[in-house]
């Protein structure tokens, strides 16, 4: 019974604004609220957690940089071709402190070097979900602990899978690593690399690569749709951002001189390509999702209905894994059972199935007798 | 009998003539046609088709592959091509679904498998008793060309292990595909870590001869800039006022004959301009004779026998014949021996099987009997029971008949 994006509560973005006579004078005040929120907001600070998922050489390094525009892997050290052939994968986490006007971010990106590289990639998506799920189960414990003073939230809101350009469409290793991980976090597909696409090309790309997440039902993140009073601009842009998907990005850790400015680019001999160039690639669109307008919906579907999935399933899980052991190992308290022992209704089953067999075989054996006797 | 067998140099007196042999080479040659065998090993969609069309200059049919084979699959096509005089028989061997499965262990199998099968075949015309070599359409590859990922770091595990397998069986040429997504600096250091992952891991790929005057500081030079970073096209875009064939991105059109935008210009020559004959040649000098050595070794010849004389082929081939056959009586023999032991097994299980049903058909019949036997009992039983009610009965009525007034009497009460 997995709940399902929509089905739950979720913050209006907008208000409806009710329609009174209230006059000056009758002024109330609550009106102020979503400036305290603000306030308070800014002096607990914000924390997010950001998965990148690829094969090695998808430019997802370069990606982070550009878009947190900060140097997160200065020290890395890569990989040969043959200390990759019966590679494992590891999970890396850097976390970060930024601030941005008074508004501070923890950041933590989730690496995932290895994925897909090995020469034998069956089952390489498994160390991911294992630690998605220690993340919740982590989160789960704390939540039902005695001290919620200090939760620290490691959950992964937001995870970027990128997809090569060089194929025509999803290749299976992708479509098993997005059905292992739909339902466990928030799935944001991205073109990898996209200048070494013509406009056609990404044009035609995006739509096979729709059309195969439909055809093998992956869940990616949906933007929630847009509220019917915001104005026609910003439901004219919702659409697009919408009809874009998957964005075709490129990143760059250089910055090189285009048009008279200084930009982020990568600089060819045929010309060059700006990343923050609407029309060059979908970064700036990945990137307003992503941090500007999207971030906090992004944790609000990780809350309340991945967290929520699993820990709906752990607790039936438990609950019945509990009556058997008729151990108490967690802190939390045990609901009254309902449901019935596994193993008894298997055998009372079985027991009712051998005396059915014997009923119908003296049956059969007194009809025999019968048309005998006849 | 002497006989100096110094060699002497004699100058020649006039013109003889002997100096058109080469031509006469040629000529004949160019009747009979050339024949090119070309293997493009690469993921799916890294732009192999689309290379091929770009270096022939024309549109070989092709259907998109897709990603979701269940193994590698080597589809050959074989085109007539002519320029000028010259005529080529062009074969294409494309290996559909590489790089797609989750599990690449087994990806290289059929593709040293495929070359192999090729060597095998052109021995076998070699060994025949009538054969006709110079008709004989040669399948062998001549050049593999491995397609490399743009990625910019490295190789990746799979190249590294198909390269590793093929090296000894064909000339390798590697090549950077799509090469218009990296840039000047980056291109520089991922040749020189690609270049240096192929020596440290021993894989020994096609060297562009530079024995012969006439081609060696060319191909000297083309050396240094393996693997050739390639970008194809069939498409054509106009710059001032030529249309050539390119890619047009909103930044800037890459061209595909433009030596700074990338390699295709020396892709070409190196492979079709000056060395296609090198590399048939290598193919069979080098490739072919290991593979014919290595079979034949296997099949048991060898040059000479323990006392160092010369061996027969022919001896050594009946000796095998022989062997050969008495294998195979052998295993018939197995054979028919394990027929007949299954027969008979199952001739025993049949009877057992049987001899159960009869006995449980005994058993059965003689519950009948006892059942039956019951039931009679109790039927004798109930029809004794129905007498000496039915006598009652009747000294009842009897009994009844004297008094009958008082009864109804009682009756109507």
């Amino acid at each position: 019974m997995i709940k399902h994006k929509g089905e739950c509560a979720r913050a209006p973005r907008a208000t409806q604004q009710l329609k009174n006579t209230i006059s000056e004078k009758q002024y109330v005040g609550f009106a102020t609220l979503p400036n305290q929120v603000h306030r308070k907001s800014v002096k607990k600070g914000f924390d997010f957690t950001l998965m990148v998922a690829g094969e090695s050489g998808m430019g997802k390094s370069t990606l982070v940089n550009s878009l947190f525009l900060t140097d997160l892997y200065k020290d890395r050290k890569l990989l040969n071709a043959e200390e990759r052939i019966n590679q494992t994968v590891e999970i890396i986490k850097h976390t970060v402190d930024i601030e941005e006007k008074g508004v501070k971010l923890k950041l933590t990106i989730v690496d995932t070097p290895g994925f897909g590289d090995a020469v034998n990639n069956n089952e390489c998506w498994k160390p991911i979900t294992d630690y998605i799920d220690q993340q919740f189960e982590q989160y789960f414990r704390d939540e039902s602990g005695l001290n919620r003073k200090n939760i620290q939230d490691n959950r992964v809101h937001c995870c970027l899978y990128f997809i090569p350009p060089f194929g025509h469409g999803l290749r299976p290793v992708d479509v098993e690593f997005m059905k292992a991980l739909h339902e466990k976090v928030n799935i944001i597909p991205l073109i990898a690399k996209a200048d070494c696409l013509t406009p056609n090309e990404i044009k035609k790309l995006k739509d096979r690569i729709r059309e195969e997440i439909d055809k093998f039902g992956i869940k990616v993140y949906q933007f929630p749709e847009c509220d019917s009073d915001e104005d026609e601009e910003f439901k004219q842009l919702d659409k697009e951002l919408k009809e874009c998907t998957p964005f075709a990005v490129i990143g760059s850790n250089t910055v090189v001189e285009a048009r008279g400015q200084r930009v982020r680019g990568r600089l060819y001999p045929w010309g060059i390509v700006e990343v923050e160039n609407q029309s060059h690639c979908d970064f700036v669109k990945l990137r307003n999702m992503l941090i500007r307008s999207h971030m906090h919906d992004l944790k609000d579907v990780t809350c309340d209905v991945h967290y929520e999935n699993y820990r709906a399933q752990c607790i039936q899980e438990m609950t019945s894994k509990l009556a058997q052991d008729n151990r108490m190992e967690s802190p939390i308290p045990i609901l009254p059972l309902s449901t019935p022992d596994v193993d008894t209704e298997k055998l009372i089953k079985m027991k009712d199935e051998e005396l059915k067999r014997m009923q119908e075989m003296l049956n059969k054996m007194q009809q025999q007798m019968h048309d005998k006797e006849q | 009998f002497t006989s100096n067998e110094e060699k002497r140099n004699l100058s020649l007196g006039g013109h003889v003539g002997f100096d058109s042999l080469p031509e006469q080479l040629v000529s004949k040659s160019v009747t009979q046609g050339f024949c090119f065998n070309i293997l493009c090993v690469g993921e799916t969609g890294i732009g192999k088709s689309t290379l091929m069309n770009t270096l022939f200059n024309t549109m070989f049919e092709n259907e998109e592959a897709s990603h979701y084979q269940n193994g590698v699959y080597l589809r050959p096509r074989t085109y007539d091509l002519q320029e000028s005089n010259v005529r080529l028989k062009l074969t294409i061997v494309d290996t559909v679904g590489f790089g797609d499965q989750i599990n690449k262990e087994d990806s290289y199998k059929p593709i040293v498998d495929y070359i192999d099968t090729q060597f095998e075949n052109y021995l076998q015309e070699e060994l025949k008793i009538k054969r006709s070599l110079f008709n004989y359409h040669d399948t062998r590859i001549h050049i593999c060309l491995y397609f490399i990922a743009p990625t910019g770091h490295s190789l990746k595990s799979l190249d590294l292990v198909t390269m590793k397998k093929l090296d000894s069986k064909v000339n390798i040429i590697p090549i950077i595909a799509k090469a218009d997504t990296i840039s000047k600096s980056e291109l520089h250091k991922f040749k020189i870590k690609i270049m240096s992952e192929l020596v440290s891991n021993g894989v020994q790929i096609y060297q562009f001869p530079t024995d012969d005057e006439t081609v060696s500081e060319i191909n000297a030079s083309m050396n240094a800039h393996l693997p050739f970073a390639v970008v194809g096209s069939v498409e054509e875009v106009k710059v001032g006022n030529k249309a050539v064939r390119a890619r047009q991105y909103p930044w800037g059109v890459v061209q595909v004959e433009n030596e700074s935008h990338c390699d295709f210009v020396k892709l070409r020559e190196m492979l079709i301009r000056v060395n296609m004959e090198d590399l048939r040649e290598q193919t069979h000098a080098r490739h072919y004779e290991l593979y014919r050595r290595c079979k034949l070794e296997e099949m048991g010849f060898k040059d000479t026998d323990p006392d160092s004389e010369p061996f027969s082929l022919q001896e050594t081939y009946e000796a095998k014949r022989k062997e050969f056959l008495g294998d195979l009586q052998r295993k018939e023999e197995e054979m028919r021996q394990m027929f007949v032991n299954k027969v008979k097994e199952t001739e025993a299980e049949l009877k057992d099987k049987e001899r159960e049903l009869h006995e449980k058909f005994e058993q059965l019949k003689r519950m009948h009997q006892e059942e039956k036997k019951k039931v009679e009992d109790k039927r004798g039983y109930l029809e004794e029971e129905m007498n000496a009610f039915n006598k009652r009965k009747a000294a009842a009525e009897t009994l009844s008949l004297s008094q009958p007034v008082k009864k109804d009497k009682d009756k109507k009460k």
